[in-house]
Order: C-alpha cells, then sequence, then structure tokens
C-alpha cells in the first residue's frame, strides 16, 4: 500500500517536495538525483516520522511512504502551500492512505483537504498526529478520521470539548497519566476522537471505537519522554506498519511496542536526540513482530 | 465543486460540534481598542472588530477578535508598543484560561517540565537545555534546534522567535523551568 507522509521541515528556506526520499544515517534525501534534491538533517519533528517509517518499511519489505513538506518555522506559509498543493493536486493523490503531522492547525485548509481525500474513491485511510490533529478536533471532524496519536497531555485536550488548542485545556483535565482512560472515554463521548487512537504515554492505549483494545506499559523506559521526537517515531513506526496492510489494532500495539523496544535497545539519558536512535529501529520492530 | 455544495448543504450536524479558533483581546478603552487594531492590522494579522459578549463588557464594548494560534506574536507585538491587552479570552468559552498546571519530572540529572502540550528538559549540571518535545505547531520544531544545547540563563525566550500557542505553551514551561532553578 502506497503511504503520504504530509508535514513540514523547520526551515525557512525549505521549498514544497512531493515524492520519494531515503535515508541516509541521520540525513532524509528528498528527490535524490534531481536537480531540485534537498537533504535535512534528522532531529525532531515530520523529519523523525518520515526517518523512523523509511526505517521500518525496509524491515517490512515494502517501497518506503513519499512526504509532502515544505519549511515552516511557524509562520504557517510552508503549511497553508502543503493544505494548497493537496487540494489542487488532489488527483494526483492515489495513496491508499495518508498520515498528517505538523502543519499549522487551519480550520479552513483542514476541511478542504478532509472533503477532497473523502471524495476519492475508495476513500484513503486518515492518520493525523500534532497540528493536524488539533485542527481535525476543532473542526468537529475528529470522528472522520481512522488514527489520533495523541500523548497524555494531548489526551486531555481531545476530551476537552470546549478547548480550541492544547494551551487552553482546563485543569481539572490536566490531571497525571492514570487519568487517561476517562479521557478517552470522554473525548468519545464528545465525538472528538478519531476512530481508533494510540495514546502515547507511561502506558500506551490502543482503543477502537472507543473501547481501549490494548494497554502497553513494557519494557518501561521513562528517558524517552523528555526526548523530543520519540512520539514522532512512534506514529513513524504506525505509518510504515499501515503501509505494509497490516489490520489497525494490530499495527498500533506492535508500534507501541517497537518504540519500547527502541528506548530499551538504545538505553537512552534525557540529553539524547532522536537521530540516537535510528539504528535501533531494525532490532526494534522485529523484536516487537515476534 | 463537491467541497463547495458540502459547504452549502453538507456536514451542518458536525460543524455545531467544532470550536472557534478565535481569541478576544479585551481593552479598557475604545482607543486602545483602535489603536491595538490598526497595528495588528499593520502587521498582516487577521483582525476584526467585535462587540464583546455582555459579561465580557469590562469597560469598553469593543473586543478584537484575532486568530488564537498567532496568540503570541500578537501579545509580543502588543507589549512592544505598550498596547498590552488588559485581558486575552478564547471566543469559544470566555471562561478558558490559559494553562497554568506544570508537571515536573526529576530524571536525576535532569529536570523536566511539562505546561500544556510542551514539555522542556535541562541537565542540572551545567544548566544546559538538552531536549524540547511535545506540541504540533510548526514552531515547535525550529524552537528546539534554537534552544536545545543552550545555557538556560543564555537561551533566548521561546515567545522572542515562536509564533503559535505551542510555542506559547514552551514559554511557560521554561519559565518554570527558571523559576525553579535559579542560576
Amino acid at each position: 500500500m502506497s503511504w503520504l507522509i504530509v508535514g513540514s521541515v523547520p526551515r525557512a528556506d525549505f521549498p514544497l517536495v512531493r515524492g520519494d526520499y531515503v535515508l541516509q544515517g541521520d540525513t532524509l534525501i528528498l528527490n535524490g538525483r534531481h536537480a531540485d534534491e534537498q537533504r535535512i538533517r534528522v532531529a525532531r519533528g515530520t523529519p523523525a516520522l518520515m526517518a523512523v517509517a523509511a526505517a521500518a518499511a525496509e524491515v517490512l519489505g515494502i517501497p518506503a511512504p513519499q512526504a509532502l513538506v515544505a519549511g515552516d518555522i511557524g509562520t504557517g506559509e510552508g503549511s497553508r502551500a502543503v493544505y494548497a498543493h493537496l487540494v489542487e493536486n488532489i488527483d494526483q493523490i492515489d495513496h491508499a492512505g495518508l498520515t498528517f503531522h505538523y502543519l499549522l492547525p487551519d480550520i479552513a485548509w483542514h476541511n478542504q483537504v478532509l472533503w477532497a481525500l473523502e471524495a476519492r474513491n475508495p476513500a484513503p485511510l486518515l492518520a493525523a498526529d500534532a497540528g493536524f490533529m488539533y485542527a481535525a478536533k476543532m473542526s468537529g471532524y475528529a470522528a472522520h478520521y481512522d488514527l489520533f496519536t495523541p500523548d497524555a497531555g494531548e489526551m486531555a485536550f481531545l476530551a476537552d470539548e470546549v478547548a480550541p488548542h492544547p494551551f487552553y485545556t482546563r485543569g481539572f483535565l490536566l490531571q497525571e497519566e492514570d487519568r487517561v482512560p476517562e479521557l478517552i472515554e470522554r473525548a468519545y463521548a464528545e465525538e472528538n476522537a478519531a476512530r481508533h487512537l494510540l495514546v502515547k504515554g507511561k502506558t500506551d492505549y490502543v482503543v477502537a471505537q472507543g473501547t481501549t483494545v490494548a494497554e502497553i506499559s513494557a519494557p518501561d523506559v521513562p528517558a524517552m519522554e523528555p526526548i523530543g521526537g520519540t512520539g514522532d517515531s512512534l506514529t513513524g513506526l504506525v505509518t510504515a506498519l499501515l503501509a505494509s496492510g497490516m489490520e489497525m489494532t494490530q499495527a498500533c500495539r506492535t508500534a507501541a511496542l517497537a518504540n519500547r523496544h527502541l528506548g530499551h535497545l538504545a538505553n537512552p539519558t534525557p540529553a539524547f536526540g532522536v537521530a540516537d536512535l535510528l539504528p535501533f529501529v531494525r532490532r526494534a520492530l522485529e523484536r516487537a513482530l515476534e | 465543486m463537491i467541497g463547495f455544495l458540502r459547504n452549502l448543504f453538507g456536514k451542518k450536524d458536525d460543524a455545531k460540534r467544532g470550536v472557534s479558533e478565535k481569541g478576544l483581546l479585551l481593552y479598557h478603552s475604545t482607543g486602545e481598542v483602535i489603536r491595538a487594531e490598526t497595528l495588528l492590522k499593520e502587521a498582516g494579522v487577521a483582525v476584526a472588530v467585535k462587540g464583546p459578549p455582555p459579561d465580557l463588557r469590562q469597560g469598553c464594548d469593543m473586543v478584537i477578535e484575532f486568530p488564537l494560534l498567532e496568540e503570541m506574536r500578537i501579545r509580543e507585538l502588543l507589549e512592544q508598543a505598550g498596547l498590552a491587552p488588559m485581558r486575552v479570552a478564547a471566543a469559544q468559552d470566555h471562561l478558558l484560561e490559559p494553562v497554568s498546571l506544570y508537571h515536573v519530572k526529576d530524571f536525576g540529572d535532569y529536570l523536566m517540565v511539562r505546561a500544556a502540550n510542551m514539555k522542556i528538559t535541562m541537565d542540572k549540571r551545567d544548566r544546559r537545555i538538552v531536549n524540547v518535545s511535545g506540541g504540533g505547531c510548526p514552531d515547535v520544531p525550529f524552537l528546539a534546534e534554537t534552544l536545545v544545547g543552550k545555557v538556560l540563563d543564555q537561551a533566548p525566550e521561546p515567545r522572542s522567535l515562536g509564533r503559535t500557542l505551542c510555542g506559547y505553551s514552551l514559554q511557560l514551561a521554561f519559565e518554570e523551568l527558571r523559576r525553579r532553578c535559579p542560576g
């Protein structure tokens, strides 16, 4: 199954790029061997998701996903270019699934993108994380998505029916992680959750249509939490597994386990970068698939 | 065409469940509202002057509606011009307040502070920022690359570079970290 990762790159000078990419060490190469070749070092954000998805795809024996990214350091220019490109070129977006990531939340653009994709026949699987997940919730169309991958803080935002952004999540919902099951229930009651959730945290929860079908809490590597990009690595893993054709809940469970093995094998300190984890993706995923 | 028709006829029930992406700037006087609106429009911010909800009338019968996600940049622009608002509220529910709860985790040599969806981690031994994680807006990876590796006292404040509410959450976590670990 072909898959498209849609997100941004934290560089103001990075042009809009759509197509194949490869991972070489800690660097992504987009449009390789072409005049408009672009390179970006993997640190966090969408490049981290792309890197882990490519490494996992190699293990699974499938082509790496394609990517649609543009440079955006918060102005929204790159995000809007990505949104416009998707809408204007929807006839060329024939992927079985898409994973949306770091994009400036914009409800009007979100709705145009969602409706254009839903009009495709067959409609692709839709996974959302980070800013685009915020837009999906803000828009009222969360239930139209196949998968969200929130962390505990973002889960509280999904559960808060009036919060327009995690910054405004009400305090009584922002408690410790042991309240996640309650937050899941509340998010579904308000129809602010996707059909499936993979909630990242001390315990990872796999949720299907409001019912928790798996909880994964071992191996537990606390140092993974502060490392920027470890949530992106989990989204990258589940992206590759879905692209391999794996059933949704199994893909979520396997991805959660693989991300934990990634931490266990790398034995990181809180000062690690996600690029330090890349050499361990293969063994981590193989172990999760055993 | 499909999108146009859906705009006209479709998804009404779903749309009712959406929440506003607008915020409100409240001032004591109409003059301040007008000056602030002028400044923001000149800066290219999509703002509109509106009548406030009855219970938000705190001495001014006008509020400025603005894109909530740009709150950080807007606050910075207004503060630089001496036009800081009396209050900022979310249009969705004016009782909503920005996050004020912090979660702190001690990893021995490292301390992590979380505000809303943003986390910042420091090495206690040399007060160097070692990681920034969480968030979803595109300024977050950019801010992280700017902050990581810098000593807490010498690092730029996230609000000086960030542009979104995720950046503002990081600013709050940054301030809390400095409060807990004064140099």
